[in-house]
């Protein structure tokens, strides 16, 4: 019998081990699953490569999960961020890396991953810095470069609703990089705000499909990251 | 500037704003138009901002701001909203800028400086991706240096990629040939720009009899 909902939060995230890599859904607080990052920094990985399009901000959800010093690298388009000071600090006093992505190529390594793509050409970043190291290749007359797939231990999502296979559907703008996410980890594990049986989704509807998804956590009142922010909260 | 960007978009275009003065340009739509924003982290339809108390924590544009969307409008992920920007699909994007080149490069995404942390977000699939690329920005920076440069000292975010330049002062198109000035402001002379401009323009033709 399939049955991914998992009971406790903490359960959730257990086997998260040191060194993992390890993608959280999100795009500034819009889909970040600030209750499962909150689990993960109470469970204790370090020296994680973290992917996420941001770094967080205030001390909660993901930028507490960096300033508890466990994200040796982030993977990211825009690390700068209203309210976001733990990665500017770590980052100017060489404590944490970053790897630079361009969004829509973050998004398409996410993808490609996924999807079992090992590289893809694009034309973003050509003539920029950010193509240093790449290999650029021409088709008809026009230059790319050679970006490759991403994947990763784990991911971290959000979702609005999922049932007990996994089929999930999101809220609004909160979506982002989460689908993507799902398919490109080998561990997909989910926070979700309702939990329904098999059928309680319109397959019409579903946006991640099951099989993409490994465990279901519910949690029905999620916290918004800058509601926290706002009330000064910093975690743990 | 956003009003006269406004002026020139095509009823029924799919347009991206960036943040900053291209965002203002959603409140100038000419009548007659529809313009449908699109906006990179996963929403096309995009409307105005909620009223106060109204808006939604996941609700938001790529400034991550609280925005609303509109009757028609469509949610989706990330992947499929990029190949909407890099497979060509959306007609204008209008951003701001550190520098523009005479021959259409663009700086807009970081000074350089060694203490900067860099930040580039979606605005290079956006410049490799759009059909047409719009800049609207003031026309010299706040110490009076020309932001219109013969080439960038900043750091590209993509090489030959503007088509027009609207600033306090002109439009300007981008041109194998360089700047050419399309329009001037009122009361401002061709001289004035020009001094203000860090590469040659080519003045508006005058009307043939």
């Amino acid at each position: 019998m399939i049955n991914k909902d998992v009971a406790s939060i903490s359960d959730a995230v257990a086997d998260i081990f040191d060194g993992a890599t390890v993608m959280i859904g999100g795009f500034g607080e819009a889909g970040s699953p600030v209750e499962l990052i909150h689990a993960l920094i109470d469970q204790g990985a370090k020296n994680l490569t973290v992917v996420n399009n941001n770094t967080g901000s205030g001390e909660v959800g993901l930028a507490a999960l960096i300033k508890a010093g466990r994200v040796a690298k982030m993977i990211c388009s825009y690390p700068r961020s209203m309210n976001s000071t733990v990665f500017p600090e770590l980052y100017k006093s060489g404590r944490i890396e970053l790897e630079l992505v361009p969004q829509g190529t973050l998004a398409e390594r996410i993808r490609a991953g996924g999807a079992g793509i090992p590289g893809f050409y694009t034309a973003t970043s050509v003539g920029t810095p950010l193509e240093e190291g790449k290999e650029r290749k021409t088709f008809g007359g026009r230059d790319y470069v050679l970006e490759l797939g991403l994947t990763a231990d784990f991911a971290l999502i959000k979702a609005h609703r999922a049932d007990t296979h996994g089929n999930l559907i999101y809220n609004k703008t909160a979506r982002n990089f989460a689908p993507a996410m799902a398919t490109a980890a080998k561990v997909t594990i989910v926070q979700t705000r309702e939990l329904v049986a098999p059928g309680g989704i319109d397959p019409e509807v579903v946006i991640t499909p099951g099989l993409f998804v490994n465990r279901v956590v519910t949690v029905a009142n999620p916290a918004h990251e800058s509601a926290l922010v706002a009330a000064g909260v910093s975690y743990p | 500037m956003a009003s006269r960007v406004a002026q020139d978009i095509p009823d029924g275009s799919y347009v991206n704003l960036g943040i900053g003065i291209p965002e203002l340009i959603a409140k100038f739509v000419p009548e007659g138009r529809e313009f449908i924003y699109h906006t990179e982290n996963g929403l096309l339809g995009m409307g105005p901002s909620p009223e106060p108390g109204e808006g939604e924590p996941e609700l938001i544009n790529a400034g991550k701001r609280q925005v609303t969307a509109i009757p028609g409008a469509s949610y989706f992920h990330h992947p499929d909203s990029f190949v909407m920007i890099r497979g060509g699909h959306i007609d204008l994007c209008v951003l701001g800028a550190l520098q523009v080149a005479q021959n259409g490069d663009l700086a807009n995404w970081s000074t350089g400086g060694p203490d900067a942390i860099p930040a580039v977000g979606g605005a290079m699939d956006l410049v490799a991706g759009v059909k047409s690329i719009f800049v609207v920005t003031q026309h010299c920076t706040k110490k009076g240096a020309p932001k219109l440069v013969e080439a960038c000292t900043f750091p590209l975010t993509g090489p030959a990629v503007v088509d027009r330049i609207y600033t306090d002062l002109a439009v300007i198109d981008v041109t194998p040939a360089g700047f050419q000035l399309v329009e001037i402001s009122p009361g401002v002379t061709f001289d004035y720009v020009q001094e203000r401009t860090g590469a040659p323009l080519l003045p508006i033709a005058s009307p043939t009899a």
